[in-house]
């Protein structure tokens, strides 16, 4: 059997007091498409920061390709796409310049960019389709050309993995089908990729499997089975249960499955609107 | 008394020459670093550094030791208590940076109080601008010298560091360590600049010139260059108003910078107030007349 590209064994992290991660496990198998989803506050994120190594979890361990993240990270291999509301949009500088950020590991001491670097740049730019807007300042894209750039880093830093933090939010139809597309090439090519994402419409489509979170990875396996509402009901049921309803029963599935479409994290009395 | 003249009288001073020289350099430095500076949005911490050094600057003065030596120990000192109110209490980082700065302040103060020959030291408080005396000028051409080599050469990653830590932590870089270097970066530049406008106006050479670029450019490494040259002009106009005007030189330096953001911020094409409108109608009336 093979080495998993990303293997999250046990992993439990807290933030204070706050339980963030609950002995979760994952194991992602090298050029797949995985969906995460659950709710804000399910750990999604966190998850992220756990694989990138970027906390320390409390208990379990995390293996990329069969090592710690830190090798992963000093070979290049991960690459990040951003939440955008993470992103200083008036931040200074151009299409380019934020693509040329995926080479600063391939880089001498002042990062200063060679000849492959600028090539490496310019197919990541054509890659994405983004080749006209390289000179734009980052913040005058529109919101599916702005998650297309930072996939370009990825790709000009030549990552085998990619991580991205909600990328549709925010993301007209068009462009979310171009960054499907997108997406699917680029795990042709050899690489892993994990989409945290609310958006449970486009995810039969883009990915090959489906991990539901809440804490613990409550279940992994096709998209189309995860997707049943019962099963989604685990995620997200409960919580609108105990704070929007006051008969403790359990909805019918087709009323969850509304649930979630209408953008569950909100909080609103969704039953009121349908 | 012609231009020529205006520019070449003052000059004929020696303790003239040596403030412009050193205004100018501690703008250059303080300019670039301000780029990142608001950016990242660490401008109050700036005015926490700035002020905070000041007992470490005391220290070294009755110690004899170098002032950038106190000066950046206190720097760390404050920057580990602000993170330590913040993490450790309720209290709001705006709140545990208004508290630690204040304090250290007042503990330099206190020291300068209690320490024999106070005149030197007060005027680390509001800066010595035409008291400059050699040695001053070579601490501060030196540290000067440091802190603009060590930001121009780390700029793309202190840029990335501002942009996204998380990615440059993803490609092996540490966040951290960028952060600190940084935080010495700021130390070792206020040091520089308490020579010229001292301790209470640092914050002004440490933000203005950044804030003042980022209105004029879409460009980070526009910026870098952009932020230099306003604040070294700003500061010598400044100082040859405070000779004419025979005002304070280092307040009239800080007063120039922010005459100078104040007109940008109103006339800039790209963010002005006024400008963007003036812009505007010259594109409409451009328009009109191609039809």
């Amino acid at each position: 059997m093979s080495t998993p590209a990303i293997l999250v064994e046990n992993v439990t992290v807290h933030y204070g007091e706050v339980l963030a991660l609950d002995a979760a496990s994952l194991s992602l198998d090298t050029a797949r498409i995985c969906g995460l989803i659950g709710m804000n506050g399910s750990g999604k994120s966190t998850l992220f920061k756990a694989i990138m190594g970027m906390i320390k979890p409390d208990a379990g361990r995390v293996l990329i390709n069969g090592a710690p993240p830190a090798k992963a990270r000093r070979e290049g291999g991960i690459g990040y796409v951003p939440q955008s509301e993470d992103v200083d949009w008036q931040f200074p500088l151009s299409v380019r310049d934020v693509v040329m950020m995926g080479r600063y590991g391939h880089q001498g001491f002042t990062r200063r960019p060679s000849k492959a670097d600028r090539a490496a740049v310019d197919l990541a730019l054509d890659r994405v389709e983004l080749s006209e807007f390289a000179n734009r300042q980052i913040g005058q894209l529109s919101g599916g050309q702005k998650k297309r750039a930072f996939v370009a880093r990825g790709i000009a830093q030549g990552a085998t993995m990619m991580l991205l933090d909600e990328p549709f939010a925010g993301v007209d139809k068009r462009s979310e089908a171009t960054i499907t597309r997108l997406l699917r090439e680029l795990a042709s090519d050899g690489c892993t990729i994990l989409i945290s994402t609310h958006d449970l419409h486009a995810l039969p489509q883009l990915c090959d499997e489906a991990v539901l979170l809440m804490r613990k990875v409550l279940m992994h396996g096709p998209p189309e089975v995860v997707l049943q509402p019962e099963h989604l009901a685990m995620a997200f049921g409960l919580d609108v249960l105990n704070r929007d309803l006051p008969v403790r029963d359990v909805p019918a599935p087709d009323a969850v499955q509304d649930v979630v479409r209408n953008e569950p994290l909100r909080n609103e009395p969704a039953q009121d609107r349908s | 008394m012609d231009l020529f003249d205006i520019i070449l009288e003052p000059l004929s001073y020696d303790f003239m020459v040596r403030a412009i020289v050193t205004t100018a350099l501690a703008a250059v430095v303080c300019a670039v670093l301000s780029c990142w500076l608001v950016l990242i949005g660490w401008s109050l911490m700036g005015d926490a550094v700035s002020h905070a050094v000041l007992p470490g600057v005391v220290l070294a003065y009755i110690v004899g030791a170098p002032f950038a030596l106190g000066a950046l120990v206190f720097a760390l000192i404050a920057v580990t208590l602000i993170g330590v109110v913040r993490n450790t209490s309720r209290v709001k980082e705006d709140a545990a940076i208004g508290i630690v700065f204040s304090s250290l302040f007042a503990l330099g103060l206190v020291l300068i109080s209690v320490t024999p020959s106070q005149t030197d030291l007060n005027h680390i408080i509001f800066g010595n601008l035409l008291g400059v005396s050699i040695p001053d000028l070579i601490q501060v051409l030196v540290l000067g010298v440091v802190a603009f080599a060590i930001l121009i050469l780390k700029r793309r990653d202190l840029t990335l560091y501002a942009f996204d830590p998380t990615h440059a932590h993803a490609i092996g870089l540490s966040p951290r360590r960028l952060g600190a270097l940084l935080l010495g970066l700021l130390a070792l530049t206020s040091v520089v600049a308490l020579q010229t406008v001292g301790v209470v106006l640092v914050v002004a050479m440490l933000i203005i010139p950044g804030a003042t670029a980022y209105l004029l450019t879409d460009r980070f490494s526009r910026m870098l260059v952009i932020a230099p040259v306003i604040s070294s002009v700003c500061s010598i106009a400044g100082i040859y108003l405070s000779y004419y005007l025979d005002t304070a030189s280092g307040a009239m330096v800080v007063l120039t910078q922010g005459a100078v953001f104040a007109a940008v911020y109103l006339f800039s094409p790209r963010q002005g107030l006024i400008g963007t409108r003036l812009a505007k109608a010259r594109r409409r009336k451009a328009v009109a007349l191609a039809v």
